[in-house]
């Protein structure tokens, strides 16, 4: 079952288009990183998927339900990084109150631990650092055991500690199948917790794919081995091969595809010391999101 | 492991997965907003501090034991509480302001929290507020010497506490009249402006022809008449009207600003 299904989504302010015909499919179980640079379009998309915002054309729909009745059922919930929290409520008072509002919720001690905050419960919201206030949020977000979770850039601001214990909470509840997407433009959270990734980018998406996947896209991969005397006519033939390179005993193959360049080298040549190296995420993230990617066509 | 894996969210029965009724509105929320609002500083001094405060300086002129001044006594104390119940309801109100200027409505758009159902819970609080105000203001005035007969008591709080509904809708309307956090900065000295020409802190009796007039306009005036009214009559067709016709005023304001709030998304 689809957990999120994005169609055809157009969103305007005024001469500006955030998010231009974006097209989405999340299956049910899946941890996605929608990741883009400042002003991609993440946050009007998420907005548009839990109906904070109207899409001006397209059609949304989580488990099957609209945004609103996905989370009146409590189907989605969210961590947003612009939400705010009353002050002069406790912690576990925040979470009571978030509680009372669902039809069935689950118990506050609870959710305040697998957040890893029950030991400031008695704490008021005032006096906690950001951190211990995005895992707050991250605990109410618990509460009606969603089969979606959305967070938007949960970790801005947050220190190095922060984002770690964060994202071990995260990655803990994850475990128990529950679906999550997550906006950011750190690329090394994209790297480290999703399956898979969506690159956006002047409010469309770029690429999308596992993160080796997109890792591939920008740069493919460098198959290098030690092989005297290679036939570069024939490693040429294999298929994705980009450019073969001898440098006195040493071949380096440029490759989309390192399994085929790896599997013949060892299997049909004498190659030895085999090599297989890829730019890092950062490096296709410049690729695909940067100026260099820019045809000129929308801005 | 295995028990945690079968109350995993895929698996989670479709009976859980409800609407909750009425829109989300529930008592435990109104009972946890109640006691977080009583526990900031500032708001207990304006609806419980300042009320009592001000009837030790107004009844500090009145003289003498006679029934007169005993009246005069409790006139003061029902007008006190009155300012109170307003201050309490038109801040119960006008969180709406606060709560969206810190973002909390957004958070509350997570929820399945209905926003007719946030504004019922905004209305209750506020008029809680006012009960607590009433309540508060007459213990001390008791504290203070001022008898009065069990029927007048009861009267007298009630309509002081019940007509202070002008003032919860006075407080939404400037709620989503004024989105920021300072929003009693500006519906406190209103308040005190209104209530000074609407016959709470000066007596209508001390007011020229022409004022006695501008009074009648203010949406303090009925209210204010109405309270003492189990005391010193004045219960009159007028000050029915003014209370009606200013719930109704800042009512639909409120809920024309509350529709522009919700349709924009």
């Amino acid at each position: 079952m689809l957990a999120v299904d994005l169609r055809n989504l157009t969103k305007r302010f005024g001469p500006v288009t955030a998010v231009n015909d974006l097209t989405l499919q999340i299956d049910s179980g899946e941890i996605v990183a929608f990741l883009g640079p400042n002003g991609a379009g993440k946050t009007t998309t998420i907005d548009m998927l839990l109906g904070l915002a109207r899409p001006d054309a397209g059609t949304v729909s989580v488990y099957g339900h609209s945004p609103a009745d996905a989370i009146a059922r409590g189907e989605v919930s969210a961590v947003m990084q612009n939400s705010g929290l009353l002050k002069d409520f406790t912690v576990a008072e925040t979470v009571e109150y978030t509680a009372s509002l669902y039809s069935h919720a689950r118990p506050v001690n609870e959710v305040l631990d697998r957040a890893g905050i029950g030991a400031i419960a008695d704490r008021r919201v005032a006096k906690c650092s950001g951190g211990e206030q995005q895992r707050l949020r991250f605990a109410m977000a618990l509460l009606s055991d969603p089969r979606l979770l959305v967070l938007d850039e949960p970790t801005t601001g947050m220190d190095v500690e922060g984002r770690r214990d964060f994202w071990s909470a995260i990655r803990e509840d994850s475990k128990r199948g529950r679906t999550v997407m997550f906006a950011t433009h750190y690329l090394d959270e994209a790297d480290a917790y999703a399956d898979r990734i969506v690159l956006i980018r002047q409010g469309s998406v770029v690429a999308d794919g596992t993160t080796a996947e997109i890792k591939n896209l920008a740069s493919g991969r460098v198959v290098r081995a030690t092989l005297p005397d290679a036939d570069e006519g024939s490693l040429r033939a294999l298929g994705g091969v980009t450019s073969v390179e001898l440098r006195g005993d040493t071949v380096l193959v440029q490759c989309t595809d390192s399994d085929i360049v790896a599997r013949h080298l060892l299997t049909r040549t004498t190659a030895r010391d085999l090599e297989i190296s890829s730019k890092n995420l950062e490096a296709a993230f410049v690729a695909l999101t940067g100026d260099a990617a820019d045809n000129g066509a929308s801005r | 492991m295995s028990a945690t894996v079968q109350q995993s969210p895929a698996h989670a029965p479709p009976h859980e997965r409800q609407v909750p009724p009425f829109g989300g509105f529930n008592l435990t929320a109104l009972k946890l907003e109640v006691r977080r609002v009583l526990r900031n500083r500032r708001t207990v001094m304006f609806i419980l501090v300042f009320p009592s405060l001000f009837f030790l300086m107004f009844s500090a002129s009145v003289r003498g034991k006679g029934a007169e001044s005993a009246r005069i006594l409790a006139s003061i104390m029902i007008s006190m509480a009155v300012y109170g119940a307003m201050v309490g309801t038109t801040s119960g109100g006008a969180a709406v302001a606060v709560e969206r200027s810190l973002g909390w409505s957004r958070q509350l758009r997570l929820t399945p929290l209905r926003p007719a159902a946030y504004v019922a819970m905004k209305v209750l609080t506020a008029m809680t507020l006012g009960f607590i105000a009433v309540t508060v203001e007459f213990m001390f005035g008791a504290a203070m010497g001022v008898r009065l007969a069990p029927h007048v008591w009861l009267l007298s709080g009630l309509a002081s506490w019940l007509c202070s509904f002008v003032f919860a809708a006075f407080g939404l309307f400037m709620g989503f009249l004024l989105p920021s956090e300072n929003v009693m900065q500006v519906a406190g000295p209103v308040l005190a402006i209104l209530s000074m020409f609407g016959g709470l802190f000066i007596p209508l009796s001390a007011l020229s022809p022409t004022m006695r007039r501008v009074a009648t306009f203010s949406p303090v005036y009925g209210v204010g008449q109405l309270a003492r009214a189990p005391l010193i009559g004045g219960a009159t067709a007028g000050a029915v009207l003014s209370v009606v016709v200013w719930t109704l005023v800042f009512g639909a304001a409120a809920m024309a600003l509350f529709r522009r709030d919700t349709a924009r998304v």
